[in-house]
């Protein structure tokens, strides 16, 4: 897996005063993979995306991206490279309309060569994750669920060859994340690699190829949807037994 | 679409009610008395120093009160060298190179700062360059000051010289205004003042971007500062470093419209118009009467007078989905 990994880190760990956010993380991600980060509230998973993006500098460890060190990079640098990520909050620029919005990431992370070029390719990102008809509309007076879409546009906007969705589905209801798993799916078949942080189970082991556990900053568990779901420590750390016993039924059927 | 093609009609609107102004202002010394000509050059002087710190307090978001710094840095660069011989024009455009050189080297210091802290900061910057311009006598004559060269031909022939150098530096400042509204730099500054860390996440160069705005904010300013030492031909460090200067620049900005194009000098108008008006009507308490009109009308426009339409546009719908 190493040999065409896109995004690599080895030893990764991160202390704030005494407090070990991140653990001696090391994991690589393959090219076009879905890898699934869980963990319980604190166990580090947002501190882990910001490391490799470049808002945080890692303590010690490095971040490798497609063969390239690039621990030191700043946030503007991880965005050109192709490392985009959406946020758990959602940070639209509020005076700004929907097209704007996702025009600045086709201008400034992808590089279009100009302001009215970059508003033509946010038209079709807004159309792919269906909003083209909101275009106009202030980004601070969207729904929720329309955020979120926005959130995703403005992701691909950067033409990212890794993307990291930070809670993308939190505070959706059952509907809203068919319909977004729908469309996780479809920027995948892009070819975009994708690390999707979660809380929600059902999100994470329909989607994922691969799912990391994160525990008190530490790795304490990598692998198949199905073989994380069974490891005794994930259980112990995160899910509980009561999920383990439904889901091994839902995993063995689905 | 349409709603494009009607800005556009309006901006050729507004650009020929600009260009209608530019000729009044041109033919001033025509029209009116000398005292008429010495309102239109600070009036001139006004737009191009409003106009600039909207680069950085209007676009970028970040509120300087380094205006005067920079004016008083521009003054005394330019009247130092005059002194020395260099002729006017080229004592102005080294002035305006060298201020731009210093606001580039505080850009990354004080640029740090955000929001109030970035205030303050800029606003100690203002006081650093007054005692050093105060202490160091041997360059800047220390409090006594400077005088320089009397511009030869009469005062009549100077006033026209001093109009028409202001009248030029604002609209060369307009120009430059004009094209970065539209370039990535005036977008990227956009996304700065709105989210600066999104911003940043999306692939703008913040900190790049951020002491372009700072630079573009303190050229103009600089070289209006020299052109107004070769004006008044006398300077000294209270007067160019005027702590009213630098906080009326950005209020006539905000009743302008902060972040757009023809905000600030909307702004430069209406607060003169303002001042003349209430400094006839109530000679003893004007000040006071002046700062209470400011308050009332910045409570009553956020955003300036320019956007105005668009609030109340955002109203109208607001009701018509209620």
């Amino acid at each position: 897996m190493t040999a065409d990994a896109i995004l690599e880190v080895r030893r990764l760990s991160k202390t704030f005063g005494g407090v070990r956010a991140v653990n001696d993380v090391s994991f690589s991600l393959g090219c076009g993979e879905i890898v699934g980060m869980i963990g319980p509230n604190g166990a580090g998973k947002t501190t882990l995306v910001n490391l490799m993006t470049g808002v945080l500098q890692p303590t010690s460890g490095i971040v490798l991206f497609d063969g390239i060190d690039v621990t030191r990079q700043k946030p503007h640098q991880a965005a050109r490279r192709g490392l985009a990520r959406t946020f758990q909050i959602v940070q639209p620029f509020p005076e700004m309309t929907v097209l704007e919005n996702v025009a600045a990431a086709a201008l400034f992370a992808a590089g279009a060569e100009s302001v009215w070029a970059a508003r033509e390719q946010a038209r079709e990102h807004l159309e792919f994750v269906g909003i083209g008809k909101l275009a106009t509309v202030l980004s601070r007076s969207l729904t929720l669920p329309d955020r979120k879409r926005l959130e995703l546009a403005k992701g691909l906007a950067m033409r990212p060859r890794v993307l990291m969705l930070d809670e993308v589905n939190a505070g959706l209801n059952s509907g809203e994340i068919d319909a977004a798993l729908d469309l996780i799916r479809r920027v995948s078949a892009r070819g975009v690699t994708i690390i999707i942080v979660e809380h929600l189970m059902k999100v994470i082991f329909s989607l994922s190829d691969r799912v990391l556990v994160l525990h008190q900053g530490a790795l304490i568990s990598q692998g198949k949807p199905a073989e994380v779901a069974e490891d005794e420590n994930v259980i112990r750390a995160y899910l509980g037994s009561r999920f383990a016993e439904r889901h091994k039924g839902l995993l063995r059927h689905g | 679409m349409q709603g494009e093609a009607a800005r556009g009609n309006r901006q050729v609107f507004v650009l020929a009610l600009a260009a209608a102004a530019v000729c009044l202002v041109a033919a001033m010394p025509l029209l009116g008395s000398n005292y008429a000509v010495r309102v239109t050059t600070t009036i001139c002087m006004f737009v191009t120093m409003a106009l600039s710190w909207n680069f950085i307090g209007g676009y970028a978001g970040y509120p300087s009160f380094a205006t005067s710094a920079f004016f008083g840095f521009g003054a005394y660069a330019g009247a130092i060298l005059q002194t020395r011989g260099m002729p006017m024009l080229a004592a102005w455009v080294a002035a305006t190179v060298s201020t731009a050189l210093f606001s580039y080297i505080l850009g990354f210091a004080i640029l740090r700062l955000r929001g109030h802290y970035f205030a303050v900061g800029s606003f100690a910057v203002l006081e650093l360059v007054k005692l050093g311009a105060s202490n160091w006598a041997g360059l800047t004559g220390g409090g006594s000051g400077l005088n320089l060269p009397i511009v030869p031909g009469g005062p009549e022939f100077a006033g026209r010289v001093f109009l028409y150098s202001m009248l030029g530096l604002a609209i060369l400042t307009f120009a430059v205004a004009m094209v970065v509204d539209r370039s990535r730099l005036g977008f990227g500054l956009r996304c700065i003042r709105q989210n600066e860390s999104a911003a940043n996440m999306l692939g703008v160069d913040v900190d790049r971007l951020k002491i372009a705005a700072f630079v573009l904010s303190a050229m103009f300013v600089g070289t209006s500062g020299a052109i107004y030492a070769s004006w008044v031909s006398y300077i000294d460090p209270t007067d160019m470093f005027s702590i009213l200067v630098t906080i009326k620049v950005p209020v006539m900005v905000l009743l302008g419209g902060a972040g757009t194009l023809f905000g600030p000098i909307v702004g430069v108008i209406l607060f003169q118009v303002l001042e003349e008006r209430i400094w006839s009507s109530f000679l003893e308490v004007h000040s006071g009467v002046l700062g209470f009109v400011i308050v009332l009308l910045v409570f009553l426009l956020p955003g300036g007078l320019l956007r105005l339409p668009a609030r109340l546009r955002l109203l109208r719908g607001r009701q018509a989905a209620t």
